[in-house]
């Protein structure tokens, strides 16, 4: 197959547009650079009525909205999953970790929850306090001023609260809790735990002329039409572009690698155009990843040559490595106070409006680095699984479990609304030995060879599982709650979720000052390439137990002032 | 078409094979084999639209099958004053439908009805949907409440079970079952909290400290503006 190389050079060439690509495309661009993006899925904008499924009724699906083929179901605007046809990935065996990818303008935050919480000064330094992996290089003041930049620009509701290792920031008003969510707040400060309004990227309250203001449809992980909450495509690429800047996007594009040329410097990237299945070459000055951590490590990995023979950016050996997920466990709970419940609109903002930062010391505890809370429940709209054993909760009730006709009927009523839930999202040690690395033998319909993973969690997650449940528990009875199914115990690591669950993988690219234990600096430029820098969760050192969207954000805007700034001094 | 009249066509248009299973008479074959939920514009990507296309045209539960569902389904939900059956929602259709998109409900669907007509012939000497609707109750109150001990009826229990989930989702998912629920959302609004009389009811009230820095949605239009130390100040 003859590779087509494209005539055009790019001052940059951007491989991803989700969050670290979209912020990087934007800065640059503004800087004045022509910029090409390569997706390797197809072009997604919610404001499109083709694409739109923000409002749709369930029957508007014929499975009612159910995850036969979308992981998150139906009305999800995720393009993608755990699981994609053609494109697999293997493991070693005896490990677990699920991959999960979202192909499309705006990749995964389309779909995601919005929690935008900044690192706080201990979540930079986690080796200073419990000895176990690294430090960044880089601390909270080093990040504070992009943090507060992505605060103005892309807007957070949230409260200051001076709130230990939460750092404050440039906050829009929170809305009020919903019902299930004052409950939450009365069972947790029974419970000595702390409550606070929540921290997500969605507008309630003007930020600029260009997007909407929240409409309470509860419904962010499908995309808002209004552009009223966070989206790579809606408040990055779509504005730079609409703004006249030169952001060329080329949709359903599949990097395979980044070209270098004899003297081991970056020209270009080549990739798979999936319409037509022929290579072509894009050539670029500077190389910027931001397919997602892994999909980055595998680019860098398939990116061998007579100069960089492991791959590059690979001469420590760590490239891959570290990979870390953050750790889940959650439970339900029937709560008998909310029986009966006289109906109204409680659909809200897309996510909950309260929820618990981590609130205690390690020191007295029986494991390393902390974990937040997130509460659910409500009045939500029904879908796919509404119904589904309706009548158990008759145990607790005292009702009859099982029947039929409009008995059945006043037992959907009755309990509608009359659960919630709690998790836990806790940071996990990053390892050495937790892994992606190329499957020597599998290929992926695209030719490219794919990764393979190799994963286990230790007892540091297994025991911070362990505390979630007993936190869980704590909190619903001081709720009156009645908690549902078993407590997992230790055969099933406590509830603790596979590694990949919470999709919050990183780690794969990590920074360092060290070239020989890293593979970025903490301007997160390859070690090996000056041209080369990767934008998304790749160069965490560790991820705490914030969501990393908003740090992605900070230090892809980081990087991309470095990446103008070196331009200007002729230095890349 | 009405659900009624959709389902009727559903029964016509069928496979012989299923009905001599049951050893029916077949009615005239109608060709005519039209999806039963339109492809709608939900937002589906091209590869989506190609999976839904196939689901429609292809069949899994057969007009026999059907007809027996439909008759659970309605014991299940019947009618009431105020609003329609299962079979006047569509629930039928779309448990056939979800048996098609989730392959692993098709042998307990198939397999639970034949062993409610074989119960039913033990007992009555005729297939479930033959009985009178007396027998039919009693056949259905056997397996209808879970049990302490797994007896012979267990199977049955469970494949009720599974259809009691299934009708329930594909009844309260129609906008007749959003009307019965009371659901009022999925629409633009603006929420300014639990209404007074809620909070009342439940011997709730928000704390004056946290609802003092809540949005004022009175100024939600008004753009953010911060002070240096990230006090908004619009």
């Amino acid at each position: 197959m003859q590779i087509i190389e494209s005539p055009e050079v790019y001052d940059v060439v951007i491989v991803g547009s989700g969050a670290g690509g979209g912020m990087a495309s934007k800065i640059l661009s503004e800087g004045g650079l022509n910029v090409a993006i390569l997706e390797a899925g197809p072009m997604f904008d919610p404001r499109d009525d083709t694409d739109r499924t923000q409002l749709r009724p369930p029957w508007e699906s014929p499975r009612r909205g159910a995850s036969s083929y979308r992981a998150f179901g139906d009305f999800d605007s995720a393009y993608g999953g755990w699981d994609i046809e053609g494109e697999p990935y293997t493991h070693k065996a005896g490990t677990e970790f699920d991959w999960y990818r979202s192909h499309m303008v705006g990749g995964r935050t389309n779909h995601w929850g919005r929690i935008s919480l900044r690192f706080g000064p201990k979540d930079f330094k986690r080796k200073d306090q419990d000895g176990l992996g690294d430090n960044w290089p880089i601390g909270y003041e080093d990040v504070k001023p992009y943090y507060d930049k992505v605060d103005k620009l892309i807007g957070v509701f949230g409260t200051k609260e001076d709130f230990p290792n939460e750092p404050n920031g440039y906050f829009l008003p929170p809305p009020k809790p919903r019902l299930h969510e004052l409950y939450y707040i009365k069972g947790a400060n029974k419970a000595n735990v702390p409550v606070i309004p929540s921290r997500l990227s969605i507008l309630t309250k003007k930020i600029n002329s260009k997007r909407g203001v929240c409409f309470y449809c509860g419904q962010c992980s499908r995309g808002c039409m209004a552009s009223a909450d966070f989206s790579s495509g809606t408040c990055l690429i779509f504005p730079a572009q609409e703004a006249g800047n030169q952001v060329k996007l080329f949709t359903n594009a599949m990097a395979r690698q980044v070209v270098v040329d004899k003297n081991g410097k970056a020209t270009g990237v080549s990739y798979i155009n999936k319409d037509d299945r022929q290579e072509y070459v894009i050539q670029g000055k500077t190389i910027v990843l931001a397919a997602s951590a892994c999909s980055s490590a595998r680019i860098l990995l398939n990116s061998k040559s007579s100069t960089f023979p492991n791959g590059l950016g690979n001469g420590s050996g760590t490239l891959g490595r570290y990979l870390h997920d953050s750790t889940g466990a959650s439970r339900m709970a029937f709560v008998p106070d909310l029986m009966n419940r006289k109906m109204y609109n409680e659909d809200g903002t897309g996510g909950m409006h309260v929820y618990t930062p981590w609130w205690l010391d390690n020191k007295k505890l029986d494991f390393p680095r902390g974990y937040h809370l997130e509460v659910w429940g409500g009045l939500g709209m029904p879908s796919y699984g509404f119904g589904f054993n309706a009548t158990e909760l008759n145990k607790y009730a005292g009702g009859v479990v099982g029947g039929y006709g409009n008995k059945l009927r006043e037992d959907v009523k009755r309990f509608y609304g009359a659960t919630m839930g709690i998790s836990g999202r806790g940071e996990s040690v990053p390892q050495y030995d937790n892994y992606c690395e190329i499957d020597p033998t599998v290929v992926d319909e695209w030719g490219i060879p794919v990764l393979r993973f190799h994963y286990k969690w230790t007892e540091h997650e297994r025991t911070q599982a362990k505390h979630m449940h007993e936190t869980f528990e704590s909190i619903f009875d001081a709720m009156g709650a009645q908690v549902l199914g078993e407590k997992p115990g230790e055969d099933s690591d406590y509830g603790l979720l596979a590694p990949g669950r919470i999709i919050h993988e990183v780690g794969t690219t990590r920074m360092g000052t060290d070239p020989n234990t890293s593979v970025v600096n903490q301007y997160m430029q390859l070690h090996e390439a000056d041209n080369v820098f990767v934008v998304d969760g790749g160069p965490f050192v560790s991820q705490a137990d914030k969501n990393p969207t908003w740090t992605i954000l900070a230090l892809s805007w980081r990087t991309s002032d470095y990446i103008l700034d070196q331009i200007n001094k002729q230095n890349i | 078409m009405d659900r009624r009249e959709s389902l009727k066509s559903l029964f016509v248009g069928t496979v012989a094979g299923g009905l001599a299973l049951n050893g029916c008479t077949p009615e005239a074959p109608d060709t005519e084999t039209k999806p039963l939920v339109e492809g709608k514009g939900y937002g589906r990507t091209e590869k989506e639209k190609i999976r839904d296309q196939k689901l429609h045209e292809e069949e899994f539960l057969v007009a026999s099958e059907l007809e027996t569902l439909a008759i659970l389904c309605d014991i299940i939900l019947p009618p009431t004053a105020e609003f329609g059956s299962a079979t006047d929602a569509g629930v039928p259709e779309f448990i056939a439908f979800m048996a098609k998109d989730i392959p692993r409900y098709q042998t307990p669907l198939r397999g639970g009805l034949m062993w409610l007509d074989n119960r039913s012939n033990a007992k009555f000497g005729l297939y479930f949907k033959a009985c009178s609707v007396d027998q039919q109750i009693e056949l259905v109150e056997e397996i209808a409440y879970p049990e302490e001990q797994p007896s012979a009826l267990a199977p049955g229990i469970a494949f009720f079970s599974l259809i009691r989930n299934l009708t329930l989702t594909g009844y309260y998912t129609t906008e007749m079952g959003f009307k019965e629920l009371g659901y009022i959302g999925n629409t633009p609004g603006v929420w300014d909290g639990v209404p007074d009389e809620v909070l009342k009811d439940h011997g709730m009230s928000y704390d004056p400290k946290w609802i003092k820095r809540c949005v004022d949605q009175s100024k939600r239009n008004d753009v953010a503006a911060w002070d240096e130390e990230g006090n908004l100040i619009t």
